[in-house]
C-alpha cells in the first residue's frame, strides 16, 4: 500500500485492520515494547491497580443503575430491593460501596509515590496535573454516588457540601439553588445527581486514557529518580511489567474481597440505613473516610469563607506542586531532609484525616488548625526553600550501575549486551 | 510584498496604516466573537434547566395556624422543603432578646426587625453555617448558650430572636417572608 500504514503483523486479519487503523501497532508499541525503567517497585504497580479499579466500578455501577430509582419517593427503596430481590444485587452494591473506598485507597498510594520519588517534575507536569484533575473527578464522582442510597448521610452531606458554595459572595446562593433546582436538597437534586455519577467515571475514563498517553511520552519515573539512559535501564512492558502488575492487582483484590466478604459495612457510617429526614439532623455529619483531611481542613479554619477557601487551596497547590518545588532532584532517596519532611506530610494527612472524623472541638480542633498549618507550610513554604538550601546526595550515574556493579554506565555501551539475558 | 505576517502565507493585503493586521485578521475576530455569543447564548437553556422548575417555584406558600402553639412551645413547618420553626415565645425570652447590644452581634440586627409580634418568632430553620438544622425545638433539646438554638454540626449557637451569637456560622437564621391572616394564623410566602 502506498497510502496508509505498513503493519508488521503477520495474521492476515490484524494486518489487514492495522494497515488502515494501526490499532494492533499501537497496542504492541505501547502495552508490549514500551521501556520500563528496570528498578520500578511494587509502588508503581497502583496505577494499575487504580485502572482496573475504575473498571470494576463502570461494570458494577452500569449494573445497578439498571435496578436503582433516582427518585426520593423510593430511591431508598430501590437500594434495599437490590439488597434482597435482585440476583447478585447485595455482591454487586457491596462491590460498587467498598470499590469505591478501594478505588481512593489505590489513588492516595499512587498519589504518596508520586510525591516521595518527585514523579511531578520535568517533564511530567502535565501528567501530574491530570492526575490531579482525575482525582477531582473522583472526588465528585464518590460524592455524588453517596448521595444516591438517599440515607441520613447522603442528604445531610449532600446539603453541607453544596452549602459550602452559599460562602462566596453575591453569586453563593444562586449557585446553591441552581445546585439544588429548587430551595432545598430534594428529588431534582438527586435525580441530577444520578445524572452526573453516571456520566463522570466515563470522563474519568477519558481522562486516564490522557494521563496514560502523557505518562508514555515522558515514559515513566523510577525509585532512582534519574532518567532511563539506554536499553540497559529498561525492560520491555510486557512480560516484566504486566506479570509485575497482574501479581499486585491480585493481591490487592484479595484484600478488596476481604472488605467485601467480611465487613462490607466497616467503611461506610450506620446512619445511612435511616431514610432521609429534611427536617432531623443527624448528631454527627461525617464525610466518607476519603474526605477526611480535607473536611477537617474545612473546620479548621473558623470563618466560613476561610474554611472553604482553605479546603479547595488544599487541592489548588497540588496543581502548581511542580513549580513549588524547587529541587532539581526528583528522588527523596537523595534528599536527605525532604525525605524527613516526606513522612512528616504523610502523617500529616492521617492525623487530619482522624481529626475529621472526631467532633470539631476541643483538643481535635487545635490538632485540625496545626494539622492544616504545616499541609499549607510544607506545600507554600517548605518545597520552594528546600530545593535551594538542601544538599542532595550524589546521584548513580545511570539506573543499571549501582545494580550491576561497573556495567550499564553511559559511556559503556559495549557492556549492555551481557545484561540482555537479565 | 514579498512577505506577509500572515501564517497562512497567501498574502492578504495590508489595512492601510495597519501594522501587520489584515482585513483577514479582523475577519477572524469578528467571526470568532460572534460564534463564542452564540455558543454562550445556546448554553444557557441547558444552564437554566437546571434552575428550579415552575412546579417548585408553585410550592411557594403555606398557611399556618397559630391557635394550639402555647407559650414556650415551638413548632416546626415544612415550606419550600426547609423547617420553619415557629416560636412562641415567653416574656422572658422577648426581654432577653431585646435587652441585646446590637453593636456586639457579628449580624448586628434588633429583635424588633426580626418580628412582627413579639411573642411570634418566625424562623428558616437552616443553620447559615452549611444547612444543618438546628437543635432547640422540643423541650429536651439543648438550646446553646443564649436560650435559642444550638446546631450540632459545627456549633454554632443562636439566641432567642435566632442570631448567630457564637461558633462558625456568619448570619443569623433567616427570617422567611409571611404576614399575620388573623391574630392566630399566619400564611408563609
Amino acid at each position: 500500500m502506498s497510502q496508509g500504514h505498513t503493519s508488521t503483523f503477520k495474521n492476515p486479519v490484524v494486518k489487514w485492520i492495522d494497515s488502515r487503523l494501526p490499532i494492533f501497532t499501537m497496542m504492541h508499541h505501547e502495552y508490549n515494547e514500551y521501556p520500563m525503567p528496570r528498578n520500578v517497585n511494587y509502588l508503581w504497580a497502583f496505577g494499575a491497580i487504580a485502572a482496573v479499579m475504575l473498571i470494576i466500578m463502570i461494570a458494577t455501577g452500569l449494573v445497578l443503575a439498571m435496578q436503582y430509582a433516582a427518585n426520593t419517593a423510593i430511591a431508598f427503596d430501590s437500594v434495599e430491593r437490590i439488597m434482597r430481590d435482585v440476583n447478585y444485587g447485595w455482591l454487586l452494591r457491596y462491590l460498587h460501596a467498598n470499590g469505591a473506598s478501594m478505588f481512593f485507597i489505590a489513588v492516595y498510594i499512587h498519589i504518596f509515590r508520586g510525591l516521595y520519588y518527585g514523579s511531578y517534575k520535568a517533564p511530567r507536569e502535565i501528567l501530574w496535573i491530570l492526575g490531579v484533575v482525575i482525582f477531582l473527578a473522583m472526588m465528585g464522582t464518590a460524592f455524588m454516588g453517596y448521595v444516591l442510597p438517599w440515607g441520613q448521610m447522603s442528604f445531610w452531606g449532600a446539603t453541607v457540601i453544596t452549602n459550602l458554595f452559599s460562602a462566596f459572595p453575591i453569586v453563593g446562593d444562586p449557585i446553591v439553588t441552581w445546585l439544588w433546582g429548587g430551595f432545598s436538597v430534594d428529588n431534582p437534586t438527586l435525580n441530577r445527581f444520578f445524572a452526573l455519577h453516571f456520566l463522570l467515571p466515563f470522563v474519568i475514563l477519558a481522562l486516564v486514557i490522557l494521563h496514560t498517553a502523557a505518562l508514555h511520552i515522558c515514559g515513566s519515573n523510577n525509585p532512582l529518580g534519574i532518567d532511563a539512559k539506554g536499553p540497559q535501564d529498561t525492560v520491555p512492558f510486557n512480560p516484566y511489567v504486566t506479570v509485575k502488575d497482574l501479581f499486585a492487582v491480585v493481591c490487592f483484590l484479595i484484600l478488596y474481597a476481604a472488605f467485601v466478604f467480611f465487613m462490607p459495612n466497616y467503611m461506610g457510617h450506620p446512619d445511612n440505613y435511616i431514610p432521609a429526614n429534611p427536617l432531623v439532623t443527624p448528631a454527627h455529619i461525617v464525610p466518607e473516610w476519603y474526605f477526611l483531611p480535607f473536611y477537617a481542613i474545612l473546620r479548621a479554619i473558623p470563618d466560613k469563607l476561610g474554611g472553604v477557601l482553605a479546603m479547595f487551596g488544599a487541592i489548588a497547590v497540588l496543581f502548581v506542586l511542580p513549580w513549588l518545588d524547587t529541587s532539581k532532584v526528583r528522588s527523596c532517596k537523595f534528599r536527605p531532609i525532604y525525605r524527613q519532611f516526606f513522612w512528616v506530610l504523610a502523617i500529616d494527612a492521617l492525623v487530619l484525616g482522624y481529626a475529621g472524623a472526631m467532633p470539631a472541638e476541643g483538643i481535635w480542633l487545635l490538632i485540625a488548625r496545626i494539622g492544616t498549618t504545616y499541609y499549607f507550610f510544607h506545600f507554600l513554604i517548605l518545597l520552594p526553600l528546600l530545593g535551594k538550601l538542601e544538599r542532595p546526595l550524589p546521584l548513580p550515574a545511570s539506573i543499571s550501575e549501582p545494580v550491576l556493579k561497573g556495567g550499564g554506565h553511559v559511556a559503556a555501551g559495549a557492556t549492555a549486551k551481557p545484561m540482555e539475558k537479565a | 510584498m514579498a512577505q506577509t505576517t500572515h501564517p497562512s502565507g497567501t498574502g492578504a493585503p495590508t489595512a492601510p496604516g495597519g501594522e501587520g493586521t489584515s482585513r483577514r485578521d479582523f475577519l477572524y475576530l469578528a467571526t470568532g466573537a460572534v460564534g463564542a455569543v452564540g455558543v454562550a447564548a445556546a448554553a444557557w437553556p441547558f444552564v437554566d434547566s437546571m434552575n428550579p422548575a415552575a412546579d417548585t417555584l408553585a410550592l411557594a406558600s403555606i398557611e399556618v395556624d397559630l391557635a394550639p402553639v402555647a407559650e414556650g412551645q415551638s413548632i416546626t413547618v415544612t415550606w419550600r422543603g426547609k423547617p420553619i420553626f415557629v416560636r412562641h415565645r415567653t416574656a422572658k425570652e422577648i426581654d432577653e432578646a431585646k435587652a441585646v447590644n446590637t453593636a456586639e452581634l457579628r449580624d448586628p440586627q434588633k429583635d424588633e426587625v426580626r418580628v412582627q409580634k413579639p411573642e411570634w418568632l418566625v424562623l428558616i430553620g437552616i443553620c447559615t453555617h452549611l444547612g444543618c438544622v438546628p437543635l432547640g425545638q422540643k423541650p429536651t433539646d439543648p438550646r446553646g448558650d443564649f436560650d435559642g438554638w444550638f446546631c450540632p454540626c459545627h456549633g454554632s449557637h443562636y439566641d432567642s430572636s435566632g442570631r448567630i451569637r457564637k461558633g462558625p456560622a456568619p448570619l443569623n437564621l433567616a427570617v422567611p417572608p409571611y404576614a399575620f391572616l388573623n391574630d392566630s394564623r399566619i400564611k408563609l410566602g
